[in-house]
């Protein structure tokens, strides 16, 4: 199917209800997109609860399949797999960031991470799983490393932000971190040899192109050699960097900014995710969710983006969060202050 | 006025006479109403000052032209005025507009609060900060915040 050849729909395959505050972020399970394992998924809310999804492989609904409830106190802010899909770990403006195992579909909180002086607003696991980072309003970032037992171990406080972080997120393929803050900047964190300590490579402002207001949200392409960022400045940033390079051992290759896409969005884009044939998906602060695939006409200018399809009003209220399933088919599910997790399939108009 | 508060003599003005709002002549009580600036003046103006004993039209923080709606858009703008330059409430004083908008309109509308342009020394600080909704969420979350801003709502409510 050529994407670009139109006639595509967003078509909404179901509307999930059972959060009573605004959800603020979802996450699949990475081990969950093989053809023949059911589809699951997390959710995190203002309710303070976290809850698992799961799709029925007979009926192809999705249901609750568990409730996360009376660990974190506050507002859970972000949730995110471990890459083998064992391990949920949840951060919450309680100031934990908890971590849960699911025993035979129960989840029990087996450690809670503390060391954030207030609020956590994100956590991500590194690709190979051994490492953990979490940011919050203390502009601060935390590497922890994973240990046997579950045990998780702080390893270093990386400091470099003037004002809260809003997100991290490790590179899908190497052990690079990447923040982004409401200081408008998106900080790039690396360690020259293993067992070296971590420090700020790379500083994505205004000065190099990036945003001019708070950057909430960053994903990668599958390859890992790009980069998208969005804004409250009310873009979306695409960064190249040269990852071959790196992968062969010659040291940090800087990202670049390749293009701005700008005159989409009229209100703060909150989430940006690509999905893994190329397709970026934003949620925004005006109900609707937007695709952008990379432009078949390869201008003077190099790399350009275009808009394949806009779903206005695909919440009642603001899109919180958009992810693509990582399996086959063309699924994204987007979270909204309307309460709702919306799954949609991305097919042909009939 | 005790010493030790942020502006101890602020000018008090008169509330504005009460109008009667002009309704429908048909009323129909299944049509979208659409809010006006008056409504959404009505929503807010008895909010008292975080600091003094008078309501925010008293003190001319708001007035009703300072604000805009636009039903089509389902969007509010209030611009508020700290009574001066350095108000270090003007945060609070966003956030009691934005909570009682926010418990008052229906949940479609999209609202920006800004601090008038020229009255606020880190006038970008604070429209950054009103603005930035997991702020918001995370500041209402704190007990004493939240009390302080139900004391200063609750003459709104009356």
């Amino acid at each position: 199917m050529e994407l670009l050849d139109g006639n595509l729909e967003l078509k909404e395959i179901q509307k999930l209800q059972g959060h009573t505050d605004r959800v603020w972020s979802l996450a699949w399970n990475p081990a969950t997109a093989a053809a023949d394992v059911p589809k699951v998924f997390a959710s995190c809310s203002g309710d303070k609860t976290v809850r698992i999804w799961e799709e029925s492989p007979s009926t192809r609904s999705w249901d609750c399949k568990a409730v996360l409830e009376e660990t974190h106190t506050r507002t859970v802010r972000s949730c995110a797999w471990s890459p083998s899909g064992r391990l949920l770990a949840t951060a919450s403006f309680d100031a934990t960031t908890a971590i849960w195992e699911n025993v035979g579909g129960d989840f029990e909180c087996v450690s809670t991470l503390e060391g954030h002086e207030n609020e956590v607003k994100s956590v991500s696991w590194n690709a190979s799983g051994s490492l953990l980072a979490t940011c919050g309003r203390d502009k601060t970032v935390w590497i922890w490393e994973v240990m046997p037992g579950n045990e998780f171990e702080c390893i270093q406080v990386l400091q470099g932000h003037t004002q809260d972080v809003k997100m991290v997120e490790w590179h899908p393929t190497m052990d690079i971190l990447f923040s982004c803050s409401y200081d408008n900047t998106v900080k790039v964190w690396w360690s020259d040899d293993a067992d070296g300590d971590w420090s700020c490579v790379q500083t994505l402002g205004e000065s190099s192109n990036g945003h001019s207001s708070t950057v909430w949200s960053l994903a990668f392409n599958a390859k890992g050699d790009k980069l998208v960022t969005c804004s409250d400045d009310l873009t979306m940033k695409i960064w190249e960097a040269d990852i071959i390079r790196m992968q062969s051992g010659d040291g940090y290759a800087p990202w670049n900014h390749l293009c701005t896409l700008s005159g989409y969005h009229d209100r703060t884009i909150f989430s940006v995710h690509w999905s893994r044939e190329g397709i970026i998906a934003s949620g925004a602060a005006d109900d609707a969710v937007r695709l952008f695939v990379e432009s078949k006409d390869g201008s003077m200018n190099g790399s350009s983006y275009q808009l394949l399809l806009k779903k206005e009003k695909a919440h009642d209220m603001d899109v919180n969060s958009v992810q693509w399933c990582p399996g086959e088919k063309r699924l994204l599910a987007s979270a909204s202050d309307d309460g709702t997790i919306k799954i949609w399939e991305l097919g042909t108009l009939p | 006025m005790v010493s030790g508060l942020i502006n101890a003599n602020p000018i008090v003005y008169e509330k504005k006479e009460r109008r009667v709002r002009n309704e429908a002549a048909v009323p129909d009580e299944y049509a979208v109403e659409p809010i006006d600036q008056l409504e959404i003046f009505y929503h807010i103006r008895d909010i008292k000052d975080p600091e003094h004993p008078y309501s925010l039209e008293e003190l001319k923080v708001i007035t009703e032209d300072a604000i805009e709606v636009d039903n089509e858009r389902s969007y509010v703008r209030v611009t508020f005025t700290p009574t001066v330059e350095h108000c270090s409430m003007a945060t609070v004083i966003g956030l009691c507009l934005r909570v009682k908008l926010m418990r008052s309109l229906p949940s479609r509308y999209k609202m920006d609060i800004r601090v008038a342009p020229g009255t606020h020394a880190t006038e970008a600080a604070v429209n950054k900060q009103l603005n930035d909704k997991e702020r918001v969420a995370a500041a209402l979350e704190n007990p004493n915040l939240l009390d302080m801003v139900d004391e200063c709502l609750a003459p709104s409510y009356a």
